[in-house]
């Protein structure tokens, strides 16, 4: 049986949370104040996954960018071809919070969305 | 000039939430006053995620957290005023104000809040030696210009403080393809969220070196190269343990600094320690009607709390207005103090009767406290112990207390916040 120490991204409580692994597989979960930290345990051993924020130029509008975020969590291992995407596109405003910047981001099946209104100019 | 019965000074996440809490207790006369031209504040610039979760049982973005609020403050139909810079408060609660459309305007207002936020402690602050070129910039002002204005400061670069502001900044400059050789900080403790430590700086190798402080900076134009160095227990650089890192930016997130210079001018009193009000139970400051909340009362982690704590301040000017706008009867007034360990409280000071049922005293620690007691005395006897397994002044600490708790204590003088081994 091996362990691992984590520190849970899940909120800004910061558990530190304890996973027992068997032959690759999670046994147990402890340190975690709530399901999210098990969750957060669970995925981060196997296949760590992250929210990638960054924002995308916009033409058009009242402002130069527009933030924007992944709709969900992308594999880790991804982060930089997302990044590859986020900093090639351009979309035209007005754009709003919640709507689709980049659709199946770098193939993770994941969109890309606004998280400010930006009107246009 | 119109007249507003509560101004607020600030449109960032703690004058919105008083402004929606002031409208919702029944006050139809509030005006807020931001200076930037438009509404959110620093979250505007805050575009990672985690914000939130207490107050949502989301995760937001910092604008789409902001603009939750704002949605609220225009749905309300409160007012405000944009781009519009408060320049004194006087202790009769008269607010001046200018900008370019009313030119130099004075509001008479029943109450003020208080909710101008903080500011990023910069380098002249710091004492750091070296040449003054380009290419050094607070994490926030580096944060406005990678995510507001999309320019990236430098590609190669060193952080001087581990507050979550340079930690996020480390991620986001290295998602931007510039390369983070490595964040020094002074304290052997990071200064910032340990959730921000693992997904800014170990999801990307970048090495943390705690004890350590930048020493030299180089380049007469731009920056070349920061030299760091090991510091001692007493904080100073130790000969021989000097590291020289070429880059062409350095970044300082060496803490925040609540901004009080028209709380000052007004006369209310600072704490040396928050450098931000003294405030009773109420959120109001030594001079009635004039209340504090978010950043420039103390400065907070998470925007979650700035948002309950304005929220508060909102209720309780409209409560003030509605009670005849009386100084409050001060029959049984406990103090509140932070010692061993515990740096401050906020509130400082608890009128039993205005209380609410449940009041949130808010707290952090001056070192790393591991398997320790939160404890709380009433006079000389504990009424509180609460072990954790790691208190760090980087984290904002809190205590609840019940109003029926103190009523029961029948001539409390003092109440006391300490950390305790056992």
């Amino acid at each position: 049986m091996e362990t691992r120490e984590l520190t849970c991204i899940g909120c800004p409580m910061g558990c530190m949370l304890t996973v027992s692994m068997e032959n690759g597989e999670v046994t147990e979960v402890k340190g975690n104040t709530c399901p999210k930290g098990d969750i957060y345990a669970r995925k981060e051993v196997v296949n760590p996954t992250r929210i990638v924020t960054s924002t995308v130029k916009i033409t058009g509008g009242d402002k130069e960018r527009i933030c924007c975020k992944t709709a969900n969590d992308i594999p880790k291992a991804k982060i930089f071809e997302v990044m590859k995407d986020i900093d090639a596109a351009v979309v035209e405003a007005p754009k709003h919070i919640g709507d689709v910047l980049i659709k199946d981001v770098a193939g993770t099946g994941v969109d890309v969305i606004a998280t400010r209104n930006v009107e246009t100019a | 000039m119109k007249t507003y019965d509560i101004v607020i000074v600030g449109g960032g996440p703690a004058g919105l939430a008083a402004a929606v809490a002031a409208k919702e207790a029944g006050n139809d006369s509030i005006l807020i006053l931001e200076r930037d031209h438009e509404l959110g504040g620093i979250l505007n610039q805050c575009i990672h995620n985690g914000f939130g979760l207490h107050t949502f049982k989301e995760e937001l973005t910092g604008p789409e957290y902001a603009y939750r609020f704002i949605k609220q403050v225009l749905d309300l139909g409160i007012e405000y005023k944009l781009n519009t810079m408060v320049m004194d408060i006087a202790k009769d609660k008269t607010v001046t104000a200018m900008n370019r459309e009313d030119g130099m305007f004075q509001i008479p207002a029943k109450a003020v809040i208080l909710a101008m936020g903080c500011r990023e402690r910069p380098r002249g602050a710091l004492n750091i030696p070296g040449y003054r070129p380009a290419g050094i910039f607070s994490a926030g002002t580096a944060q406005r210009l990678v995510n507001i204005e999309g320019y990236m400061p430098g590609r190669e670069v060193v952080i001087l403080g581990s507050g979550d502001i340079g930690l996020i900044m480390a991620r986001r400059m290295t998602l931007e393809g510039a390369k983070v050789k490595v964040v020094a900080e002074l304290m052997p403790y990071s200064g910032g969220l340990k959730r921000n430590i693992v997904q800014c700086l170990d999801d990307y190798g970048i090495p943390l070196k705690l004890s350590h402080t930048v020493v030299d900076i180089e380049g007469k134009e731009h920056v070349t190269a920061v030299t760091i160095a090991e510091v001692g227990p007493d904080r100073k650089p130790i000969p021989g343990t000097e590291e020289r890192y070429t880059c062409d930016t350095l970044l300082l997130s060496c803490g925040l600094i609540p901004e009080n210079e028209l709380s000052r001018a007004a006369g209310v009193n600072m704490s040396p320690v928050t450098s931000g009000p003294v405030v009773n139970e109420s959120l109001e400051t030594n001079i009635p009607g004039v209340f504090a909340c978010g950043n420039v009362l103390h400065v907070h982690d998470l925007v979650d709390y700035v948002s309950e704590e304005a929220k508060r301040a909102g209720q309780n000017a409209v409560k003030y207005i509605n009670d005849g706008c009386k100084e409050a009867e001060g029959d049984n007034i406990i103090e509140l103090v932070a010692t061993e360990g515990a740096r401050y409280t906020v509130p400082s000071t608890i009128n039993v009767g205005r209380m609410d049922d449940l009041l949130t005293v808010r707290f952090r620690v001056g070192d790393v406290y591991k398997n320790s007691f939160v404890s709380v005395y009433f006079d000389d006897e504990r009424v509180m112990h609460n072990q954790k397994r790691i208190i760090a002044p980087g984290e904002m600490e809190q205590i609840l207390l019940r109003k029926s708790q103190l009523q029961e204590h029948a001539g409390l003088k003092k109440i006391t916040v300490k950390i305790e081994k056992e």
